[in-house]
C-alpha cells in the first residue's frame, strides 16, 4: 500500500487506518461524529497527501487545457483556482479537479488519488506542441485545515494577510517557515485552507498546525469525516457520485461546463446532453424510515425501480440518514416520496432540496 | 480495549452473560471499537428463534454495516429497546447498557463451545 509522508504520525496518534484506493489512510482518530462536529464548529486537520498534482507548462499550456477541461480558463487569472471536470468524447467524466493558475503558461492540476495515472496519460495524449505535463504527486504533501477557526489558527503561523485571500484563490507563502501554496479551498463547506508543501516538511507542519490549533479546538480528522462533511454539502465524490458513465449535467455540475468557450473534448456530445437533459438526475434525499442508505442500494417508487444510491451515510449535523441517488427525472421533485431497498425491506425516504446543511 | 471476566465470547465478537433463567447477549468492546460510532440498530422480534451463528441483527456505524451473529441457539425473550433511539449506548457501555438481546437458550451445553475471557483476549490479539 502507498503511504503519505504523515503515515507514521497517524499511527502514533492511534488512528484507525484503511485502504483507500491503494493508499493507507486514516479513517478516524477519535470518532467520525466528533471529528465532523469539530470541523463544523471549530476546526479540523486532514492529511490529503494522497491527492495528485500534475503540472502543465509551456507555450500552449492554456490552449491545451482549454481543449481538455470543460470549464473556461479565461475565468482564471494568476492566483485563482477553478473547479472543473475532464470529460471523454461521450461526455462521461474522467475526473473532477482543481486548476491553479501559477503563471500565464503554467498550471497546477490537483486530481483525485485514484485517477492520477489515468489523468496524467489522458492529459499527455492531448497536449499541443511546446507543452509538457509532469506528474509531481510525489513532490507534494497536502493538508486541509477546515472549519470556522481555521483562519485564526493559520494566522499565527504566517505573515500573509489571510483576510485578503478570498475563496478559490491561493498565494505562495511561508507558513511556520516552510514555503508552500496556501489555497482558500476545501471539501467540507466550511472556511478553510489547503496547504501544499514538500513532503520532507510534512511531520513538522502537522505538529506546528496541531500546536497552533490547540487553543482553538483543532481536531485531527480522517477520511470518514471528510466523506460525511462533503456529503452534507453535496460535493460529488469521484467513484461514487460521478465516473465515466455519468455526465456533468445529470450530476448537477452544469455550472462547470462552458459550452460557449470554444471547442473542447466532449463538447459536441455535451451540447446534445444539455438539450435533452436529463433522463436522470443526482438527487438528495433524507431517510424517513428506520435504516441507512448505502452506495449501490436500489431506489423504488412503488414497484418501479427508479434509480440507485451513489452516496449514503448518517449525517452528524442532522442526526439522520441522508444520501444521493441518480433518479428518473419525474421523481426528483422536492417532497417526492421514494423507497430505498435496504437488505430485504424497503424504507421510506423523501427527496429534499440540497445542500443538506 | 477491555475484555470482561465471567462472560463467554464468540469469534464473531459477541459476548454472553449467564443469568439465572436466561442469557444476555451483546457485542464486545473490541467490536464497537472496530465499528466506530454506531448510528442505527436493527434487532429481532421477541419470540423469534435462532440457531447458533444465525444473524440476529444489524449494527450500522457511520461508515459500515455489520451483522451480529447469535453465539447460542435459543428464543429471544427481550430486546434492548433503548438502543433504537440511543444506539451510541453500544459504544459507551458495550457490556452494560449496550446489551442487545436476552435469550432463552435451547441447549445449555453450547456455552461450553464458546471462548473464555482469556481465550478471547488472545484471539483479538491475533486479529
Amino acid at each position: 500500500m502507498k503511504k503519505t509522508p504523515l503515515n507514521q504520525v497517524h499511527k502514533n496518534m492511534g488512528a484507525k487506518m484503511t485502504d483507500f484506493g491503494g493508499w493507507e489512510m486514516p479513517v478516524e482518530y477519535t470518532g467520525i461524529i466528533e471529528e465532523h462536529k469539530a470541523v463544523r464548529n471549530k476546526c479540523g486537520l486532514f492529511d490529503v497527501s494522497h491527492m495528485g498534482e500534475i503540472l502543465v507548462s509551456g507555450k500552449n499550456a492554456k490552449k491545451s487545457l482549454q481543449k481538455i477541461i470543460a470549464n473556461d480558463l479565461n475565468k482564471l487569472e494568476k492566483g485563482k483556482i477553478i473547479y472543473t471536470p475532464i470529460c471523454k468524447e461521450d461526455g462521461g467524466i474522467i475526473d473532477d479537479l482543481l486548476v491553479y493558475s501559477l503563471q500565464d503558461d503554467q498550471f497546477l492540476l490537483v486530481v483525485n488519488a485514484s485517477n492520477i495515472e489515468k489523468d496524467y496519460n489522458w492529459i499527455k495524449e492531448h497536449l499541443l506542441e511546446d507543452t509538457t505535463a509532469e506528474n509531481l504527486s510525489a513532490n507534494y504533501a497536502m493538508v486541509a485545515l477546515q472549519g470556522p477557526n481555521s483562519k485564526k489558527i493559520l494566522t499565527q503561523l504566517t505573515d500573509i494577510d489571510l483576510n485578503s485571500l478570498s475563496y478559490y484563490r491561493f498565494r505562495e507563502a511561508k507558513v511556520a517557515g516552510v514555503n508552500m501554496i496556501v489555497s482558500r479551498t476545501g471539501y467540507t463547506g466550511e472556511l478553510g485552507y489547503e496547504l501544499y508543501f514538500e513532503p520532507e516538511e510534512a511531520e513538522k507542519m502537522w505538529d506546528e498546525l496541531m500546536e497552533a490549533g490547540s487553543d482553538f479546538g483543532l481536531q485531527a480528522c480522517g477520511l470518514g469525516a471528510r466523506d460525511t462533511l462533503r456529503l452534507e454539502k453535496i460535493y460529488a465524490l469521484y467513484g461514487n457520485d460521478i465516473d465515466e458513465s455519468t455526465n456533468p449535467f445529470e450530476a448537477g455540475l452544469s455550472w462547470t461546463v462552458e459550452l460557449d468557450k470554444g471547442d473542447f473534448i466532449g463538447r459536441k456530445k455535451l451540447i446534445d446532453i444539455k438539450e435533452n437533459c436529463c433522463q436522470r438526475k443526482l438527487t438528495p434525499f433524507v431517510i424517513r424510515g428506520r435504516g441507512m442508505a448505502r452506495h449501490g442500494y436500489e431506489v423504488y417508487a412503488g414497484e418501479e425501480k427508479i434509480g440507485e444510491v451513489t452516496s449514503g451515510s448518517y449525517s452528524p449535523t442532522l442526526e439522520e440518514g441522508i444520501g444521493l441517488a441518480y433518479l428518473k427525472s419525474e421523481h426528483t421533485e422536492v417532497g417526492s416520496e421514494i423507497e430505498i431497498k435496504v437488505r430485504n425491506r424497503k424504507i421510506k425516504a423523501e427527496v429534499v432540496k440540497g445542500p443538506f446543511v | 480495549m477491555s475484555v470482561k471476566e465471567d462472560l463467554y465470547y464468540s469469534e464473531d465478537h459477541e459476548w454472553v452473560r449467564e443469568e439465572e433463567d436466561y442469557l444476555v447477549i451483546g457485542v464486545t468492546d473490541f467490536a464497537q471499537e472496530e465499528l466506530g460510532d454506531i448510528v442505527f440498530v436493527e434487532l429481532p422480534e421477541v419470540d423469534e428463534e435462532f440457531d447458533k451463528d444465525d444473524s440476529f441483527g444489524v449494527l450500522e456505524s457511520v461508515k459500515a454495516v455489520s451483522d451480529t451473529f447469535i453465539p447460542v441457539s435459543g428464543r429471544v425473550i427481550k430486546v434492548n429497546e433503548d438502543l433504537l433511539d440511543n444506539p451510541e449506548l453500544i459504544n459507551d457501555d458495550p457490556y452494560g447498557e449496550g446489551w442487545l438481546i436476552k435469550v432463552d437458550p435451547a441447549d445449555d451445553s453450547e456455552l461450553d463451545e464458546l471462548l473464555s475471557a482469556e481465550e478471547y483476549a488472545e484471539f483479538i490479539e491475533e486479529e
